[in-house]
């Protein structure tokens, strides 16, 4: 029990991740970004690539996945974000623009095998691969029947360092001023002087760079890196964490990503593994029904 | 290309030998009409796959446990989706925008993942072979129901329930100051689409010798991709939904040319679609192409300066 606990704790830093990186988007721009369990997923198939067949130390590989989601931050506001905004489209056009892209995104490393078009991408198409073992130091800890990893255990400050950071940068930096005047009304914000589009590309580069962050923590801490982890693992369950925080709520999203965890493995525990699934969207769905401002919401704002 | 080729040179011999893709863009328009029923009731509901799974597993193990007609099985599907859409109805209608496109998604998942996978009657994750599915015979049965389907969907959009739903659409409050029962229209509206619903997942039943619980059937995958028939169509028409799923359906017959890279061409048709005609494939208006950045500005007549 006290290791599934454990358990709970390390996935529930990564929803936490990747699910800050969802809300930041949902906040500024009341925007569902569907690409970005695909970001996620690039992220970690980027660094491995880098690792495993162009040789590069874990570190540099890191560094440059994290980059490369920003990035693709960039690609999402450019290509499917703000041609739309320009044209005054109804909120509901963005979610099959992102989902468009996250089809691209997935389909380039599904595809990526040797001799295709995208073999300097990804070569091990849609199989599943680990880290080799020795890509980091890993020391294992062994402490009152639990088993600690050192590549799990780190998890845990990094993605809490990191959200107390991008909470700092929010609450009292001049950038994070301008996001939340951007979040609050984007007219008023322009009529102020903000540079609302600009607010906006930030917004998504934060955003995909902790979700490939989230991603590459996720391929080395569970050793399983393929096309569809952020399909299978992310998509939907960030969803759940958001409502349970409350949609746009950075702390809420953080809250929920644990308590996403917790509830997993409880009823993996309590009821049995064809349930985990199961109890965790009846709890989402419960969630809306009695309290759809989430557990730290305080506003709901409806559009579409 | 040889596909419209032969679809206008050799009408029968296609129909001969595309009957499983004639059958399956008859379902998805049936599902996209049930879409398109609660978008245009202003709605954002993605429950349509949970009501499929309904009306499919009711009619399947009927027909194995009773042996009743297939008729019987299609109309007990049918009804218990309608039921199943009053109960879920109920607590989730008070939702709005994206809140109510999640608690759909947790139904439809927790249905799913919850009761279909773990309720040892449904054959859980194996899925439940149904023997009795008649793939050819079938197709006509769904022609038949897609076409009355949307026949019926039409008119009521012509009437006074399409009114009342287009008003909710365009704006609820206004909608509620002029007397209309808002909630009740809106439960109409989401009922009717589980039915339609239910009727798709029980047609589709038939037309398949297995029912298979994975998340392309009865999932979110499903429901994002009747979500993308409907928005790449166009939710002001009747016909919209229908047309997206036609052109989604055949899309891989369309791009058969580029082979293993067809999901990276499907995807950036999508982007192009929607990026240039927001609105949907079938509506008003031309493509919406706005001066990009880069693009010089053209020079300002005198008469507009003012």
């Amino acid at each position: 029990m006290g290791q599934q606990i454990l358990n709970a704790i390390f996935i529930g830093s990564i929803y936490a991740l990747f699910a800050v990186g969802y809300t930041l988007v949902f906040g500024v721009l009341d925007i569902l970004n569907l690409a970005h369990s695909a970001v996620f997923m690039l992220g970690a198939a980027v660094t491995y690539t880098l690792v495993v067949n162009h040789g590069q130390s874990f570190w540099v590989a890191c560094v440059v996945g994290i980059v490369v989601s920003g990035l693709m931050g960039l690609v999402i506001e450019h290509v499917c974000l703000r041609p739309l905004r320009r044209r005054q489209a109804p909120p509901i056009a963005a979610l099959i623009s992102t989902i468009g892209l996250a089809l691209i995104i997935v389909a380039a490393i599904e595809q990526g095998q040797t001799g295709s078009l995208f073999a300097w991408l990804w070569v091990d198409g849609p199989n599943s691969v680990a880290f080799p073992v020795n890509t980091i130091p890993n020391p294992t800890w062994y402490f009152d029947g639990l088993t600690l990893e050192a590549s799990k255990v780190a998890i845990i400050p990094i993605s809490i360092a990191l959200m107390l950071l991008l909470g700092y940068v929010m609450r009292y930096t001049q950038v994070g001023r301008g996001l939340r005047a951007v979040a609050e009304n984007p007219r008023a914000a322009r009529l102020m002087g903000l540079d609302v589009d600009r607010m906006i590309s930030l917004t998504l580069i934060i955003s995909s760079a902790l979700g490939g962050l989230a991603g590459i923590l996720f391929g080395l801490a569970l050793g399983d890196i393929s096309p569809y982890i952020g399909r299978d693992n992310v998509e939907v369950r960030g969803l759940a964490v958001i409502v349970l925080g409350g949609m746009g709520s950075i702390p809420g999203a953080v809250i929920g990503g644990y308590l996403l965890g917790l509830i997993e493995v409880l009823a993996l525990v309590l009821i049995g593994s064809n349930a985990r699934g199961g109890v965790a969207f009846a709890a989402l769905f419960l969630m809306l029904i009695l309290r759809p401002q989430g557990l730290f919401g305080t506003r709901l704002r409806e559009r579409i | 290309m040889d596909f419209f080729i032969q679809l206008f040179s050799d009408p029968v011999g296609f129909w001969n030998s595309h009957t499983l893709l004639i059958a399956q863009i008859g379902i998805n328009s049936i599902i996209a009409t049930s879409m398109f029923v609660v978008l245009y009731s202003g709605q954002l509901s993605l429950a349509a796959p949970g009501f499929m799974a309904i009306g499919a597993y009711t009619s399947v193990l009927m027909d194995l446990y009773w042996h009743t007609p297939l008729w019987l099985n299609i109309t007990a599907g049918v009804l218990l989706a309608g039921v199943i859409g009053v109960l879920v109805g109920l607590p989730v209608l008070r939702l709005r925008g994206v809140f109510l496109a999640i608690a759909t998604i947790g139904f439809i998942e927790a249905l799913r993942l919850g009761v279909i996978l773990n309720v040892p009657i449904t054959g859980q994750g194996l899925g439940l072979k149904n023997v009795d599915a008649d793939p050819l015979g079938g197709i006509y049965i769904v022609l038949a129901a897609a076409a009355v389907v949307i026949f019926v969907v039409w008119r009521l959009t012509k009437g006074r329930l399409g009114s009342a739903w287009s008003a909710i659409r365009q704006d609820e409050i206004a909608a509620l100051s002029q007397g209309i029962h808002v909630a009740r229209y809106k439960m109409i509206a989401f009922v009717l689409s589980a039915v339609v619903a239910g009727l798709a997942g029980a047609l589709e039943a038939h037309l398949n010798f297995f029912v298979d619980p994975g998340d392309a059937q009865y999932g979110v995958t499903r429901a994002v991709q009747i979500l993308t028939f409907a928005v790449l169509g166009g939710s002001g028409y009747v016909l919209g939904p229908v047309v997206g799923a036609l052109i989604i359906t055949l899309l891989p017959w369309i791009f058969q040319s580029v082979g293993m890279y067809i999901n990276i061409i499907s995807g950036i048709f999508l982007i192009a679609v929607i990026v240039f005609r927001p609105q949907g494939i079938v509506g008003r208006g031309g493509l919406a192409i706005v001066r990009p950045a880069w693009w010089p500005r053209a020079r300002v007549r005198a008469a507009s300066t003012g």
